[in-house]
């Protein structure tokens, strides 16, 4: 007898993601949060080689997956047929009870032969590399034109799904396999790019990030970003097992401490107001309670050197409590 | 009606009377006058198509594959550069069968830098898996357009229609633009395919990987689908005919001598220039002694459409020609004209002997004379992938 999953869910079982994975739980409640009045643009990415091999889909929602860095434009595109049929359905019952046109601009899709459908909510979504990195520009560019999308980076802070190498979101220090540590390396020599910044400079109406550690944070923030008009951004670190090398039972507790620790500070921005952070509990873990679960940073566990380098992630920690109030 | 208007424009307007529901560009010269049009009728209020100003070409192409797979009739141009930053989504949007059309500009690709007339930036991406049509003035580059929307929507292939920069973009001639209601009986509005688009009341999942076990399945089909294609452009081409009174239901057009021994094939507008070289060289050849003649005999091959290649409608048109002479405005480095290798391939196995000219490459001109030089020395020496210019 097929397996029986005991609830309901718009990302159905049978996707081929590793046990423990942090971005197929994320993924999952983002969808469910989102509804079934949704249309989601994908990237290329583990998102979305585990489900959908074909002719198998795991989606019960309207997907697309073009490239690697266009996901957020796919949206742009789909938004814009969104709002081609909006005003085409406007323009036609005001030709028919002389009523006022639409002014404000909805998602709405109208199939070709029927009546509007109601809000539909349009998510793009993508890993780090796809959004930090290679598709920056076109979600710059979707920002730019104000456009009613949510965008959720699933943020596992390497390029995963191609065999762990180094993105622009991976942290100092973390060994990838094109940052590995070694006799002039102590593994990524690169800060992680701060894209919450960047998607405030955009003037995005919502900007939150989020951790798997807190599945009904992320809910409430899709929700809540799904209600406002405008660009928005939400950012969810995801545990990655095979590329973090942690054990598959410390994907909840390993994302967590990277918001209990400061490290991840976990906010949430409104028309460029912060009013929302999570706190940190005291006492407050300590950076290296974070890090020695995972592999990719056992190196600096080893000598002297690794010790210091530990200091400066704490460092970096305390930095964080500071700049946003986290205690 | 008729209108003395620029090439672009003239674009803008078909397209404008295509109605489609987005449309996505990023400017590039020579491209650049077809989008401002189409800016301008929407700012003017004469037109209701989303317009959406795109931050590169490659946005421009993810956003109308975006909104194709929504099901909305889409549109797109470029040239160049732009052409080759969109190859990747140009594949992709191929592959998803999204019945795209764009109009390419073309024109030269860098290095050196160069913003005038060749073909390598299509001929770059011939293999993406789109329809190419190439027209030889105005007139066409406007006919082409309903044409390939209509066979774009019923066969989901995109097409691109391509135009040569500034030769056709730029130049100011008569073309009728045809009027709003036969057009619309030649293209309805589109509906897209029930269950095969992004709605919400058919959840449908797009852009799925496919292991070795269907993926070669599915590049065959669509392969066997771009080939049956023929029979649809040729039907569609025939019903453009009958309402506009233009054109013909042919993928390949021959034009001069019937007799000729000494063919030029070529595409795009120096088909033009190689219609009077035809007719001066034929006006020559009959004031020319009997024994001569035959010699002086010439004929110009027209290929419309260069994807799906047109095998069989070009070994016909070839079947009595001795000598072909292909112009090429593009070049495989390494190899030579790429419609040459294309039209060797082609008459393999034939008696006929195919002689490769690259000529026009960055927007040199190419004038008669130096294409009756390519007519005699295609009948004489011994050449081959040679650059005429």
């Amino acid at each position: 007898m097929p397996y029986q999953m005991p609830f309901k869910s718009l990302l159905t079982p049978g996707h081929t993601a590793c046990a423990g994975c942090g971005e197929i739980l994320a993924m999952r409640h983002v969808l469910d949060a989102a509804g079934a009045n949704t249309i989601i643009a994908g990237a290329t990415g583990c998102g979305e080689v585990t489900t959908s091999k074909y002719p198998t889909s795991s989606f019960r929602v309207p997907w697309i997956h073009a490239n690697f860095e266009n996901a957020s434009a796919v949206a742009s595109g789909i938004l814009a047929a969104m709002r081609y049929r909006c005003n085409e359905a406007s323009k036609h019952r005001s030709n028919e009870s002389k009523a006022q046109e639409i002014s404000e601009p909805v998602n709405q899709l109208t199939s070709p032969e029927g009546a509007p459908s109601g809000s539909t909510n349009l998510i793009a979504w993508g890993g780090d590399g796809a959004t930090f990195d290679i598709g920056l520009g076109l979600i710059s560019g979707s920002w730019e034109r104000r456009e009613n999308i949510l965008y959720v980076c699933f943020d596992n802070e390497a390029y995963m799904n191609t065999g762990v190498q180094a993105s622009g979101s991976t942290p100092i220090d973390a060994n990838t396999t094109t940052s590995e540590p070694g006799a002039k390396s102590m593994g990524n020599s690169l800060q992680k790019k701060d894209m919450v910044r960047i998607a405030l400079a955009h003037d995005c109406v919502y900007v939150a990030t989020a951790t798997v550690g807190n599945v009904l944070d992320i809910e409430a923030k899709v929700k809540k970003a799904l209600s406002m008009t405008g660009p928005k951004y939400l950012q969810i670190l995801v545990t990655c097992v095979p590329g973090w090398y942690t054990d598959a039972k410390d994907t909840i507790k390993v994302a967590r401490l990277a918001q209990q620790t400061g490290i991840y500070p976990v906010v949430e921005y409104v028309d460029g107001k912060l009013v929302n952070v999570a706190k940190c509990p005291r006492p407050r873990s300590s950076v290296e309670e974070y890090l020695k679960l995972q592999g990719r940073f056992k190196h600096l566990f080893k000598d002297e050197k690794g010790a210091t380098e530990i200091k400066r992630i704490q460092e970096k920690a305390e930095e964080n409590v500071r700049k946003y109030n986290l205690q | 009606m008729k209108h003395c208007i620029e090439g672009s424009n003239a674009v803008a307007r078909i397209v404008k009377l295509c109605r489609p529901a987005v449309v996505a560009a990023y400017p590039i010269t020579p491209q650049t006058h077809i989008v401002e049009d189409l800016s301008k009728f929407v700012s003017d209020g004469q037109a209701d198509f989303e317009f959406i100003r795109s931050e590169s070409e490659f946005a421009a192409a993810s956003i109308v594959l975006g909104a194709s797979a929504a099901g909305v009739r889409t549109y797109t141009s470029s040239s160049s550069q732009g052409l080759l930053l969109m190859t990747e989504v140009l594949f992709t949007i191929a592959g998803l069968r999204l019945p795209v059309v764009l109009t390419c500009a073309n024109r030269a690709v860098s290095a050196p830098i160069n913003i005038w007339n060749d073909q390598q930036d299509s001929m770059t991406v011939r293999d993406a898996g789109w329809i190419m049509l190439y027209a030889e003035d105005n007139q066409e580059a406007v006919d082409f357009l309903p044409l390939a929307y209509k066979v774009a929507e019923q066969l989901k292939i995109p097409v691109m229609v391509n135009m040569d920069g500034f030769i056709l973009t730029h130049v100011v001639e008569p073309v009728d633009i045809p009027d709003e209601a036969p057009l619309g009986k030649f293209l309805p509005e589109y509906v897209p395919e029930h269950g095969q688009f992004l709605d919400v009341k058919n959840p449908v999942s797009l852009g799925a990987f496919a292991t070795p076990a269907d993926y070669m399945n599915i590049r065959q089909e669509f392969f066997d689908d771009l080939v049956d294609a023929k029979k649809v452009i040729k039907q569609e081409l025939k019903n453009y005919q009958n309402i506009f009174g233009r054109g013909s239901d042919e993928l390949v057009e021959f034009y001069g001598d019937e007799k000729a021994e000494t063919v030029f094939v070529a595409m795009g507008s120096v088909v033009g220039t190689l219609k009077d070289v035809v007719d001066e060289l034929n006006a020559v050849g009959k004031r020319a002694r009997f024994d001569l003649r035959q010699a002086r005999r010439a004929a110009v091959v027209k290929i419309k459409c260069f994807r799906p290649f047109p095998t069989e409608e070009l070994q016909k048109k070839l079947r009595r020609a001795k000598f072909v002479a292909v112009i090429d405005k593009s070049v495989s480095l390494g190899q030579e004209g790429i419609l040459a290798t294309e039209v060797k391939a082609c008459l393999s196995g034939g008696e006929q002997v195919v002689r490769g000219f690259v000529a026009g490459l960055g927007g040199r001109d190419i004038t008669k004379k130096q294409l009756v030089e390519v007519y005699k020395s295609a009948r004489k020496k011994k050449v081959d992938a040679t650059f005429v210019g």
